[in-house]
């Protein structure tokens, strides 16, 4: 299952201005080619997160936002969130705790993908592509820190979408955790050939991520 | 969209019915209804109310037992939360709150009868061997003549209410850093908290405070069963003439009803006089830098007043089963000589049909409320946008109003468009009650929600509202059902708008509990007590053991 998503293309923001309470925050023009990582950094209150609330179709209502945002050619901006098709990993795993870990996969998968038979496959592949084969019946609660990250990131690819957010998705997890689960997001994004945006603190990251790093907001923020 | 419209409906659900029925009530008071034949203007009613006997009387016992239940159970919140907070018998008073909070204070009342009266079990534990009785005495230890016992049991059910919306401010005031603080600086534990942690709770607890003041001054179930009798408080006496079969009689009640709001107006303006001489006097008091006054007295209060409230209702409960149970049970015998329990099928048998009714009131009306809270809580999430404070007191709007004022006004308005006694007009008076109460015990936990669980739903793909139901409500289930089973107790315990709106026709077990109270068979009073206590019981206990049974698989809900 690793061919290239379907329609992939790269996710375009054309002057996307970010403003509160009358304060610019960002003004940002920037294109994320297909299977790479543009790193976004910039101190807390820079509006990193926004941004990524913004792409998502989430920003709060006291934000102002303009620019143009495409994803493979389709206008996002002014989508609501869930017809985007844009995928978001937080820094905590966000796993629903009243659903099985299954049970969490078989919730991102299309209503497209037909049949209970073919829906527990895609959900079985995708646990044993996470190492994880066998996990299916458990509850999120009793797995490892590891395991819950890796779970939460085979949700996102799982809904297929067709560009990844990444909102320091590793800086709660523990040294030596951070670099495999780093390694697994970032194989997946290139294998399934998806632009991300990672916003992130960690310089590590964006040596990692191996990609453009922009920064935002001025210095002392 | 209809979670744009559910804040309109939710307001129009709580200020309608008050504006209306206050308009009720003011126009016959000036002598305008014309159903009954009188239009324009006159002061016949106020004439004829003023010309009551003991009417002064009774507005001074209505001010005195609302202002007197208010600052003994506010008194005994502070120092039991000064006293206990951080320690282990604070965790173990947090739990024994929630059975006070869920008994009805109709059931309570009749409890705390139980226990007073001369024949009640205080006078049996200490006869004849201390007091030398071996008959009751004829003293009015129960419907005493300035409201004490009144005070008492209205005290016991407020003072859980005002520590449960304490510990919701607790940790608003950072009580546990500002304790610290304080501590470090030299100050004993007690006065500590009085001195810095009490003036940030306090202005969070003021409306419940006032809402407790206007209740405890308007009061008519509990007062029916523990106040005063001749003359009663005044909103029993606005009762009484407004259920007059002489409908001029009417006149005279709605102008009381209008008395009555003035009464609580005049309450709420004594209290929050006496509130700003109380934080003057703090003031300088804490100026001087005393930092132990409370510790000693501080203590003895707390350890009484839990004593005492623990003792009462081990007692009340022992006075119901037992009577429930007791074939004869002379004084001065502690216990009852024979048991039997025939009253208990019988009574059921006869409670049935009303427990059917207030359970189906009940439940009908927590729906609607639920539905309508929801609605509004999921607009806030959409909008973005949550209301402001003043807009979440228009929620205390008819907890603060008299009952007895609006709800009587209600009927004249209801009267002329034919919608006076029906099924629905009930269920619409108890939803004006319940729906606060859901609103505010659920509005917390609903906006304490992480709202990434929602984006992340949304950017799987998610609809709104499958990321609603298939993820929040049931993430959020264990405080939905508790916001239900709070907004169930409350329609159980209503009395004043099932007898009023329902003009009598709708007999549930609470107007049931309340008319036996009044002189019948004790045996029979305490098999509905515990029954109307029942009710809320179960509606509690489905609320804790519902989630524990549907996510018994799922550790991160269980002690979330």
């Amino acid at each position: 299952m690793r061919e290239p998503a379907a329609g992939a293309g790269a996710l375009v923001l054309d002057r996307v201005r970010l403003a509160l309470a009358g304060k610019l925050l960002m003004d940002l023009s920037l294109a994320v080619p297909p299977g790479e990582v543009v790193t976004v950094m910039g101190p807390s209150g820079a509006g990193k997160s926004a941004l990524l609330a913004y792409l998502c179709g989430t920003l709060p209502g006291e934000f102002e936002a303009t620019g143009t945002v495409t994803l493979a050619g389709r206008r996002l901006d002014g989508l609501p969130p869930e017809r985007r098709r844009v995928g978001i990993l937080f820094q905590d795993d966000l796993l629903f705790p009243h659903l099985s870990v299954a049970g969490n996969l078989a919730f991102a998968l299309p209503a497209s993908v037909r049949g209970r038979a073919e829906r527990r496959a895609r959900v079985e592949a995708a646990l044993a592509e996470a190492d994880l084969a066998g996990f299916g019946g458990r509850d999120p609660a009793t797995l490892s820190g590891g395991q819950r990250a890796r779970v939460s990131l085979m949700r996102v690819i799982l809904s297929e979408p067709e560009a990844l957010l990444l909102d320091e998705p590793f800086s709660k997890l523990d040294v030596e955790l951070r670099e495999r689960f780093r390694r697994f997001v970032f194989e997946e994004v290139r294998a399934r050939r998806l632009p991300a945006l990672m916003v992130t603190h960690d310089p590590a990251d964006a040596v990692a991520a191996g990609g453009p790093v922009v920064r935002v907001g001025q210095q002392g923020g | 969209m209809p979670f744009r419209l559910a804040p309109v409906l939710t307001l129009a659900v709580l200020l309608l019915p008050v504006a209306a029925g206050l308009a009720g009530v003011l126009l016959p008071a000036f002598g305008h209804w014309p159903v009954l034949g009188r239009s324009g203007g006159s002061l016949d009613a106020w004439r004829e109310l003023a010309a009551t006997p003991g009417l002064t009387r009774s507005t001074l016992i209505s001010l005195w037992v609302g202002l007197a239940t208010t600052a003994l159970s506010l008194a005994v919140v502070i120092v039991v939360t000064a006293v206990f907070q951080g320690t282990r018998a604070f965790a173990v008073l947090r739990r024994l709150i929630a059975p006070l909070l869920a008994a009805p204070h109709v059931a309570l009342a009749i409890g705390l009868a139980f226990v007073l009266a001369p024949s009640g079990l205080v006078l049996r534990l200490l006869s004849p061997w201390a007091t030398g009785y071996t008959r009751p005495p004829d003293l009015l230890t129960v419907n005493d003549p300035w409201g004490f016992s009144l005070i008492a049991g209205l005290a016991l059910k407020e003072t859980a209410f005002l520590f449960l919306m304490t510990l919701a401010a607790l940790p608003q005031a950072d009580a546990a850093r500002t304790l610290t603080v304080a501590r470090t600086l030299g100050y004993g534990r007690v006065t500590g908290w009085i001195r810095t942690v009490w003036p940030r709770v306090y202005p969070q607890i003021r409306l419940p405070v006032v809402a407790v003041l206007a209740y405890g001054t308007s009061v008519v179930d509990v007062a029916l069963v523990l106040g005063p009798t001749s003359p009663p408080p005044l909103a029993v006496a606005v009762l009484r003439w407004a259920s007059d079969p002489d409908l001029a009689t009417r006149f005279k009640a709605s102008a009381g009803a209008v008395l009555q709001v003035l009464v609580v107006a005049v309450a709420i303006a004594l209290w929050l006089g006496g509130e700003a001489v109380v934080r003057d006097r703090a003031r300088t008091a804490g100026a001087r830098g005393a930092r132990t006054t409370w510790e000693g007295a501080g203590r003895l209060l707390a350890w009484g007043a839990a004593g005492v409230i623990a003792l009462t209702l081990g007692l009340a409960l022992a006075s119901l089963v037992l009577w429930s149970f007791a074939e004869s049970w002379r004084f001065p015998q502690l216990l009852p000589a024979a048991l039997t329990s025939a009253r208990w099928i019988e009574g059921t048998m006869s409670a049935a049909a009303v427990l059917g009714v207030s359970a189906s009131i009940a439940a009908i009306a927590t729906g609607l409320a639920l539905a309508l809270v929801l609605g509004c809580l999921e607009n806030e999430v959409r909008t973005g946008r949550t209301p402001g404070r003043r807009v979440t007191g228009l929620l205390y709007l008819p907890l603060i109003v008299p009952q007895v004022a609006f709800l009587t006004g209600l009927e004249v308005v209801f009267l002329p468009l034919g919608l006076d006694g029906g099924w629905a007009a009930v269920v619409l008076a108890h939803l004006v009650f319940v729906l606060p109460y859901v609103f505010l015990s659920l509005a917390d936990p609903w906006r304490a929600y992480d709202e990434r669980y929602r984006t992340t739903a949304l950017c799987l793909g998610a609809s709104p509202l499958a990321a609603l139901v298939k993820v929040r409500l049931p993430m959020l289930m264990r405080p939905v059902l508790t916001a239900a089973a709070i907004g169930f107790s409350v329609s159980i315990d209503l009395y004043l708008p099932t007898l009023v709106v329902g003009a009598g026709r709708f007999p549930t077990i609470t107007t049931e509990a309340v008319a036996l109270a009044s002189g019948g068979d004790r045996r029979i009073i305490g098999v509905h007590a515990l029954l109307q206590a029942l009710l809320p019981f179960l509606a509690f206990a489905a609320a804790i053991g519902v989630p524990l049974l549907v996510f018994r698989h799922r550790r991160g809900l269980r002690d979330a």
